[in-house]
């Protein structure tokens, strides 16, 4: 196992080839991460960051209540929203079981007028796994606290 | 270099050794993945509570999470045992590279099956070029590259090392592959678990992953010990060692 010259001189051009691969990937992943957008959020379509694609995906959150079910089609019209923007899609198809309000979708689809029409809709998913229970209980305690708090806030109002 | 490994490692690293080491420890390995498999298993398809979202849909993250771990941990150990290969022409280290690609490639695989099968209900979609899944579909090509390129030589122990150039070049994609859902916009959601710090899993969750995380891991021991044996067996053939062997098995 003693690092005689040949080994040496092996472990060299090992690593050296080694780090050379390194940085030449990991140039090409740091170019693509300035180019691969997967998906453009309302706000960046709305600033004009995605008029050169013609078709392109969109990612954001179902507005709550803005899901309109066609009576005689598969037609459904909904609001994606991101923290700066919103933006009407219209999708005829059959959606996910996953899509439901303040869902994070992403649609792909192309631009007509300001409406977005898209032809897929998929639903994500984010990274937390928990029983019904767990969430039942974490939504109430949460509730009963904003409850508390704005009962303290009303009767700090009250005493003012 | 010599200084720092301890006698008994050194040893290890010779064939007839090995071949006795990876004999006793293959058993063993092999009833803990099964007995880790098996209490997994049960404890995630039918301890488990089903997700509030997903609900019994998400039960197939007990072999998904796991064999993609040991997707990228194998390409790991192939990557380091190929380096050794390389720089010390180590021959064990030759044929635990070789070895694990073939293990390495199915766990791959089935990473990427049941991501499919679970991708189709929860978004809609079987396949989607987003980055998780295109660096994990380039990781199993990368894997069977390895093995494409290890028998494409006439001389093994020459294929051996071409294969391990590879597999060194290679692991670049591993945390490509981890941190893509990081640096990129993805379909795919981000890590659940977490070795430093909260992991956002129930606990009852959580244990059956983990026990299935052990049983990939104990039979990725097993299996490599099996394949390392058979391999060492051919490639040192005309050696007394293994000439002893096949004696001792001739007579009765």
């Amino acid at each position: 196992m003693a690092m005689n010259p040949t080994r040496k001189r092996r472990l060299t051009i090992v690593v050296v080839v080694a780090i050379a691969a390194a940085l030449a990937i990991s140039l090409g992943v740091y170019a693509l991460q300035q180019n691969m957008n997967y998906l453009f959020t309302p706000s960046q379509v709305q600033s004009g960051q995605a008029t050169q694609y013609k078709t392109f995906r969109l990612g954001g959150m179902v507005k709550a209540g803005s899901i309109q079910r066609s009576k005689d089609s598969l037609q459904v019209t909904f609001t994606v929203v991101d923290a700066g923007g919103a933006m009407p899609v219209e999708y005829t198809g059959i959606l996910p079981d996953l899509f439901r309000d303040n869902q994070s979708v992403i649609a792909t689809g192309h631009m007509d007028g300001a409406r977005f029409v898209a032809t897929e809709v998929l639903a994500k998913h984010d990274e937390t796994y928990m029983p019904k229970e767990l969430k039942d209980a974490m939504a109430k305690a949460h509730a009963d606290k904003k409850i508390e708090e704005e009962g303290n806030g009303e009767r700090g109002a009250g005493g003012g | 270099m010599s200084k720092w490994i301890p006698l008994w490692l050194h040893k290890l690293g010779s064939p007839p050794t090995f071949y006795r080491f990876a004999g006793a420890v293959r058993p063993w390995a092999m009833g803990l993945a099964l007995l880790a498999g098996a209490i997994g298993l049960y404890g995630g398809l039918v301890l488990a509570p089903a997700d509030y979202q997903q609900g019994d849909a998400y039960r197939i993250i007990f072999i998904h999470v796991p064999s993609a771990w040991m997707s990228m941990f194998v390409y790991a150990v192939m990557g380091v045992s190929g380096f050794m290969a390389l720089v010390w022409r180590m021959k064990l280290a030759e044929v635990v590279a070789m070895e694990s690609a073939p293990i390495g490639a199915a766990f791959t695989f089935i990473t990427l099956v049941t991501g499919s099968l679970w991708g189709k209900p929860m978004w809609g979609t079987w396949w989607t070029w987003d980055a998780r899944l295109t660096s994990e579909l380039v990781l199993l090509f990368l894997y069977l590259g390895v093995i494409g390129l290890y028998h494409a030589f006439e001389d093994r122990r020459q294929g051996a090392r071409a294969a391990s150039f590879l597999a060194i070049i290679g692991v670049i994609n591993v945390p490509i592959v981890h941190y893509s859902v990081v640096w990129w916009n993805t379909l795919h959601q981000g890590s659940t678990v977490n070795v430093f710090g909260h992991s956002k899993m129930a606990w009852d969750m959580l244990w059956p992953l983990l026990v299935m995380t052990l049983a990939t891991k104990a039979y990725y021991a097993a299996s490599l010990c099996r394949r390392a044996r058979t391999d060492l067996l051919a490639l040192e053939g005309g050696k007394d060692w293994v000439r002893q062997i096949a004696e001792a098995e001739a007579t009765p």
